[in-house]
């Protein structure tokens, strides 16, 4: 397979955007990475799209012909990716794929959600499309009571408190307010958090990421073509992409406090990548819920299995700190378009990577790392980013 | 949460009477039924095994933001259940003092309604558990 790079990047606003659609979001993230890569258009092959749950929240599926249509790239081939909140992730993997097996040079990988224009109840049954629907959310259960059952797991294994959790929420507000496109731009504290009521306790509203509208694009490019088809763009070298599944249902996992499949999938990118956990500089990570993140940076080989808690609430993932996490805000404080996050994620290390990141920016990042998570943990997938020299 | 009558009614061993199923080739029991063992695929021989109805917490949550079918409920009580085969099974947690649900209690199986779809929507009928 041939090396790909990441040429050019794009976002909206992450927010409630009463007077957007999802065409009107998706068009802007796209039109911005591609001025953003330098290029003109017409040298992007192929367009994958990462969206879980259009069906449901706009009533639209078809999302491939979709974009390729409103980008004005008809006839080029557009697919519509989807593996839940790792939709946007598993997109950017599509791409990427599609480029190192030589089938093309530039492709437009874009994602997004259009949230607010249904119910939080339909929202919320829409996201539960992401668990197992036949036993699980069918007996009751939402994503933020399985995370809560997670998180109570981890509480009794580990001796993880309510507070540390909050310091996950707290840290990401802090990042979040140094962040233009983020929904949240303000501080929170420990205690406003402990004072937000339980939606399943142990997890609080402020343990949750919110309803958000938003996209996200990105444009890859085959990284021995990058003098010839985008020699304007700031190109940030992909040094891993993978990918790994575990079951659908939580009751069916081996463990509940950890999450298996994020465990395969870093050992898997950080062989490929030739790095270990040491040597990422500024990672993004999939913090749906405030123990997703303790549990994500355990997985990642961060800290050890069981600290993460302690961890957060000593700083440790601080901007500037043992390992920058989140500096985007997380899905917490910059909000969760289902389909754009995982894109979202990326773009904010290539940033942090080209030194783009202003007020958030990483001091000397070198190698960055984004973690994408489908449901309580069914899909994983990491991508490693490294500077190029 | 708007399920239809044939996929309410294909479900009902399972959701009735806990039926799971069981390999043969190497001894799995699996709540829902599997059709193909994931341990040893194509070796593996599926049989029906029923649950057992008895079993501890293993985790906990109380809900406070139900979804659509659940909104009359919350707040309620909802448990990973290890059911004494080891199997684990997600279900609400019902007549039971809220201080004696903690991790380790000991539960039983009982029949109730799960929910039900509006006025005149199917009501679908399941496992819950009890403390002892
Ligand atoms: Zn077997």
């Amino acid at each position: 397979m041939r090396s790909v790079s990441i040429i050019g990047v794009g976002l909206t606003k992450f927010g409630e955007h009463w007077d957007k659609g999802f065409r009107e979001l998706i068009v802007e993230a796209a039109s911005k990475a591609v001025v953003d890569a330098g290029i003109e258009g017409k040298e992007i092959q192929a367009i994958y799209g990462g969206v879980m749950a259009s069906g449901r929240l706009i009533g639209q599926e078809h999302i491939g012909a979709l974009l390729a249509d409103q980008l004005g790239m008809n006839p080029i081939a557009s697919t519509r990716v989807e593996a839940a909140c790792a939709s946007g992730g598993v997109a950017v993997r599509s791409g990427f794929l599609a480029v190192a097996s030589g089938a093309y040079d530039v492709v437009a990988v874009g994602g997004g959600e259009k949230m607010t224009d249904v119910s939080a109840e339909d929202v919320a049954t829409a996201l539960g499309g992401a668990g197992d629907q036949e036993w699980e959310l069918f007996n009751g259960a939402t994503f933020p009571a399985l995370y809560a059952l997670m998180a109570r797991r981890h509480m009794l294994e580990y001796g993880t408190t309510e507070e540390q959790l909050a310091a996950v929420a707290v840290k990401n507000h802090s990042n979040g307010a140094l962040n233009p496109l983020a929904q949240y731009q303000r501080e929170i504290t420990v205690e406003d958090v402990m004072n937000s009521g339980y939606i399943a306790s142990p997890l609080k509203l402020l343990d949750c990421s919110p309803i958000t509208d938003g996209a996200a694009a990105v444009i890859l490019c085959a990284t021995e073509k990058l003098k010839q088809l985008a020699p304007n763009g700031d190109a940030v070298e992909i040094a891993a992409s993978a990918q790994a599944s575990d079951s659908l249902a939580l009751a069916s996992r081996k463990s509940m406090s950890e999450v298996a499949s994020t465990k395969v999938a870093a050992n898997d990118a950080y062989r490929t990548a030739g790095v270990g956990p040491k040597d990422i500089d500024v990672a993004e990570v999939h913090d749906c819920f405030t123990i997703a993140e303790v549990m994500a940076i355990e997985a990642l080989g961060f800290f050890p299995k069981g600290t993460g808690g302690k961890a957060t609430e000593d700083g440790e993932t601080e901007l500037n700190s043992t390992i920058s996490v989140n500096t985007s805000g997380g899905l917490k404080a910059a909000g969760h378009p289902i389909g754009a996050t995982g894109i979202k994620q990326v773009s904010e290390i290539v940033l942090q990577l080209r030194g783009k990141a202003d007020k958030r920016q990483v001091n000397d990042a070198q190698v960055g790392l984004a973690q994408n998570v489908g449901g309580s943990g069914a899909t994983t997938v990491i991508h490693i980013l490294r500077r190029r020299k | 949460m708007n399920e239809a009558l044939p996929l309410i009614w294909r479900r009902i061993p399972e959701r009735y009477n806990m039926l799971g199923s069981k390999c043969l080739n190497c001894g799995t029991p699996y709540f829902p039924q599997r059709k193909m063992c994931p341990k040893c695929r194509r070796k593996g021989k599926i049989v029906a095994e029923k649950m057992p109805t008895e079993g501890t917490i293993y985790s906990f949550t109380e809900v406070h933001a139900a979804p659509k079918g659940f909104e009359q409920e919350t707040p309620y009580f909802l448990a990973m259940v290890e059911l004494s085969n080891g199997v684990r099974v997600l279900s609400q947690v019902v007549d039971s003092p809220a201080d004696k649900i903690k991790i380790g209690a000991p539960v039983n199986m009982v029949f109730r309604k799960i929910s039900e779809d509006g006025e005149e929507g199917v009501i679908a009928y399941g496992y819950k558990f009890k403390v002892k």
